[in-house]
């Protein structure tokens, strides 16, 4: 490492400054930013959303719109050239080729309408690296590669065939194709489940290792920071506020923020004594569900003919007044199908779910009315689930337009700007857009959304999957909180373990739509029963340079 | 608990009024400027044009038979050429513009009103009126319009209001459809799922959260309709079964210059420049709509004010 560090970085970005221009004053996404990455080394950028990180890597592959981005300042030195008075033409030689991307959501950014091996042909063609033929090969290469099982069958799928981690393989094998000096990954297993993230992480390690790329990644995941960096910067309102080796950075934080970040780990040994469970559950069930089961019918598979899966197989589960259960499972376990029925957004096949001793599914239109008003969800994705015509105002107050007797008009306005308060927001964010805020911002939005008819239960469907560590306590915070004020009931779907070991009474683990284990939080992480829930608490990553010293313990030979 | 730091600068305090804000958007967008100024012209000749000019309009002169325009012996109402009656042109299209463009607009507007709700309703709802709506779209697309309109008008007999009848269900399905297609996308986006979850009628839901992202994608085509409606209207009135004379709207104007091509061009010219300048105005203005309606677009309309360097 110290022979690299006195090299000339093959990336360096020199006191860059990025405005977002609009009607008012322009808005500074990245200010005066400066960071460096050597060949071989893994720079990770820390931070909460919105606070700049991936604007300051999309300018770097001059992804951001100019207008109304609008790079004030700064210097992008890749091998001493500037990327920043390069032309499209130029830009396009080293896009792909020398810098390459991999990004969150593959799904969005793979064309549903070619087959990955066509998708993957066609980086190599576009830069002139192969004809048809050799690129062909070339993919099947990659996908054995990326640990793609069967390449030759499965070059020819499309991007729906495959499963979410393996489309992020197949995105890492299109970035890796023509062998980049520079890898960027924009948040790569923020969407995936523990386990495949573990695979996904130790990939890119490999990967990085045998090529000797510089990689950059973008996180707000503490564990996967810290499981990958060699050096990290800190990133908070646009600006870096702490870089330097990952093992400082982590084990001795100096600015505030970093510390703050560090201690909203929701891991450690002390986890269990400053929980945020419910202390008392009344015995008074707010919800049962009995024999819940939902079928759906395959027409014709790509292998198999006719054939029903069990999305959900036999679930059953009690609420108690005031109390917290967890759903752990990855997906595809069916645990947001669970949560689609309980509020009749999927008709269930059969079972039955009692609210207060009515059944859901049986409920005439004046009570469904009534259950729509006291059950409430907040959902996984916080982009797709608010109207984007609809103003902050308009869609915190939609609860109060359905059903007309909770709130008089007049004082709509004060209880949106108490609710925005509630969650953490300014009220002067209520005339805005939901597109105007970062993924946090929104989902606070949809919490207090939830919050506006006055519920007895929330139902969350992954509602802070998508978040950042120190936002993700903040807002399970907020929820303990309201739970206790209120009075609320909450039923918690997530894919991540340690978030529920703070917050729920009980968890229900669920894999291929059964519950394979269910009991108090404590006696699931003490003594987990099940293979699989084991199999759940062993897939978080440990820190890169434990680990390393761990290796050279054992007298593996270190990179 | 501290609010989270945003990258959007606070909203300032003084916002100028909606109309004012509309205005300042539209200033920014040269082509819809113009456009909307001259669509303003083109609806105040049609108000006031009649009352104006109404008699030199219908004026014979066999003196000026096909006259050629950019002359200005005969006094600038010719300024334009005259017809194969000797009429002036230029009073016949600021006259013709009432009719016209009553009739179009007239046309344009039901057909998308009935279209778009029952595309709303036909991509909402999975029942059995989806599909008779549906049906009943298909056999309209299938059947031919002009016969359709040959046998409504002959039998309700020529009038303003069975011509508009006719020429809004002929237009019909292609609003049905298109809006049927956006339902059918939205209605699985997930802020329809969480209004659902939060109890939203089927009218909320269709009204307010799927309309509004339907909307400007029925007035863009009824902006390019806007030119079919004109001439479908003139070959109805060709056959004898629209406006009839001495009442003219600028499609009879260009079907009775069609003859005279070759010896005069512009007896069919103006009005058919006209058809066309209308057209694209309505074009132009909507597009400027869409970008204003969807927030996300918005910022292309505004004043992008750069940091001092």
């Amino acid at each position: 490492m110290n022979t690299e560090a006195e090299k000339q970085p093959i990336l360096r970005i020199d006191g860059l400054t990025v405005d977002f221009l609009s009607d008012d004053e322009p808005a500074r996404a990245v200010d005066n930013v400066s960071f460096h990455v050597h060949a071989g080394e893994t720079l990770v950028i820390l931070g909460e959303s919105g606070s700049g990180k991936s604007v300051s890597t999309s300018t770097v592959m001059g992804l951001v719109d100019c207008p109304p981005g609008d790079i004030v300042q700064g210097r992008i030195l890749f091998q001493g050239q500037d990327l920043t008075r390069l032309d499209d033409e130029a830009r396009r030689r080293i896009n792909g080729c020398k810098i390459a991307m991999i990004f969150q959501d593959p799904l969005a950014y793979l064309n549903p309408v070619y087959t990955v091996g066509r998708q993957i042909a066609e980086v190599f063609q576009h830069h002139g690296a192969a004809d048809a033929r050799q690129a062909r090969a070339r993919a099947i290469e990659l996908l054995a590669r990326v640990g793609i099982r069967e390449p030759e069958l499965r070059v020819d799928f499309y991007p729906h065939q495959f499963s979410g981690g393996q489309r992020q393989r197949v995105m890492i094998a299109m970035a890796i194709a023509l062998e980049p000096d520079v890898l960027i990954a924009d948040e790569p297993t923020t969407a995936l489940d523990v386990s495949v993230q573990a695979q996904i992480l130790d990939l890119l390690r490999d990967l990085q290792r045998e090529r000797r790329m510089a990689l950059i990644m973008i996180t707000h995941d503490l564990e996967v920071a810290a499981s990958m960096a060699d050096r990290v910067i800190v990133m908070k309102s646009g600006k870096i506020v702490e870089a330097g080796d990952a093992r400082e950075v982590f084990t001795n934080p100096r600015h505030e923020y970093t510390r703050t970040l560090t201690s909203a780990l929701p891991h450690g040994d002390l986890a269990d004594a400053s929980n945020r469970r419910s202390g008392v559950v009344a015995q008074e069930p707010v919800l049962r569900v009995e024999h819940l089961v939902k079928e759906y019918r395959l027409r014709s598979g790509a292998f198999a003919g006719k054939r029903v899966l069990r999305a959900v197989d036999d679930v059953s589960f009690e609420v108690c007044r005031g109390e917290t259960v967890g759903i752990v499972g990855e997906s595809g376990s069916g645990k947001s199908s669970v949560a689609r029925m309980l509020l009749r957004l999927f008709e269930a096949t059969s079972g039955a779910a009692y609210y207060n001793g009515v059944n859901i599914f049986e409920m005439d239109e004046r009570q469904m009315r009534k259950f729509r008003r006291k059950v409430q969800m907040v959902f996984q994705d916080p982009f797709g689930s608010m109207n984007p015509r609809m103003t902050v105002q308009e869609i915190i107050s939609e609860p109060w337009a359905i059903h007309g007797d909770i709130l008089a008009k007049s004082r709509w306005r004060d209880r949106v700007a108490e609710l925005l308060e509630l969650v953490g927001m300014r009220p002067d964010h209520a005339p805005r857009y939901p597109h105007q805020f970062s993924g946090g911002q929104r989902q606070r939005i949809a919490i207090a959304r939830a919050l506006a008819s006055e519920p007895e239960l929330v139902v969350c469907d992954e509602a802070v999957s998508a978040l950042d560590v120190s936002i993700q306590a903040q807002v399970i915070d907020l929820l303990a909180d309201l739970r206790t004020r209120l009075g609320l009931s909450y039923v918690f779907i997530t894919h991540d373990l340690p978030i529920v070991r703070h917050f729920a009474d009980r968890i229900i683990v669920m894999q291929q739509g059964k519950i394979v284990e269910q009991g108090a939080t404590s006696a699931i992480f003490n003594q987990p029963a099940h293979a699989y829930t084991r199999s759940l608490l062993a897939a978080t990553p440990q820190p890169k340079w434990l680990r390393a010293g761990r290796e050279q313990a054992a007298g593996a030979v270190p990179a | 608990m501290s609010a989270i730091p945003s990258t959007i600068q606070a909203v300032s305090p003084a916002r100028p009024g909606r109309a004012r804000l509309l205005f300042c958007y539209l200033k920014r967008d040269r082509l819809a400027l113009a456009a909307a100024i001259f669509l303003v012209l083109l609806v105040l000749a049609a108000l006031l044009g009649p009352w104006l000019m109404g008699d030199a309009a219908t004026k014979l002169g066999l003196r000026h038979r096909n006259m050629a325009p950019f002359g200005l012996d005969a006094g600038w109402l010719y300024v334009l050429g005259a017809d194969t009656l000797g009429r002036p042109i230029l009073p016949r299209l600021v006259v013709g513009a009432s009719n016209t463009l009553g009739i179009a607009a007239a046309a344009v507007c039901a057909s998308m009103l009935a279209g778009g709700l029952l595309g709303l309703v036909a991509g909402y709802t999975e029942s059995w009126y989806s599909h008779v709506i549906q049906r009943g779209a298909d056999i309209i697309m299938s059947f031919p319009s002009l016969l359709l309109a040959l046998i409504v008008l002959y039998t309700l007999g020529p009038s303003v209001t069975n011509l508009v009848i006719v020429l809004a269900i002929t237009r019909m399905p292609v609003y049905l459809r298109t809006a049927r297609a956006e339902v059918l996308e939205l209605r699985e986006r997930m802020f329809v799922s969480a209004a659902r979850s939060m109890g939203a009628s089927s009218a909320r839901i269709v009204l307010r959260h799927i309309a509004p992202l339907v909307v400007p994608t029925l007035m863009t085509i009824s902006a390019i309709d806007f030119a079919t409606v004109i001439l479908a209207e003139s070959a109805l009135s060709f056959l004898g079964l629209g406006i009839q004379p001495p009442e003219f709207t600028w499609g009879a104007m260009v079907a009775n210059g069609r003859g005279y091509l070759a010896t005069a061009w512009w007896i069919a010219f103006w009005p058919g420049l006209a058809i066309m300048l209308t057209t694209l105005s309505l074009n132009i203005l909507s597009s400027w709509a869409r970008t204003v309606a969807d927030p996300q677009q918005r910022w292309r309309l505004q004043k992008l004010k750069k940091a001092a360097r």
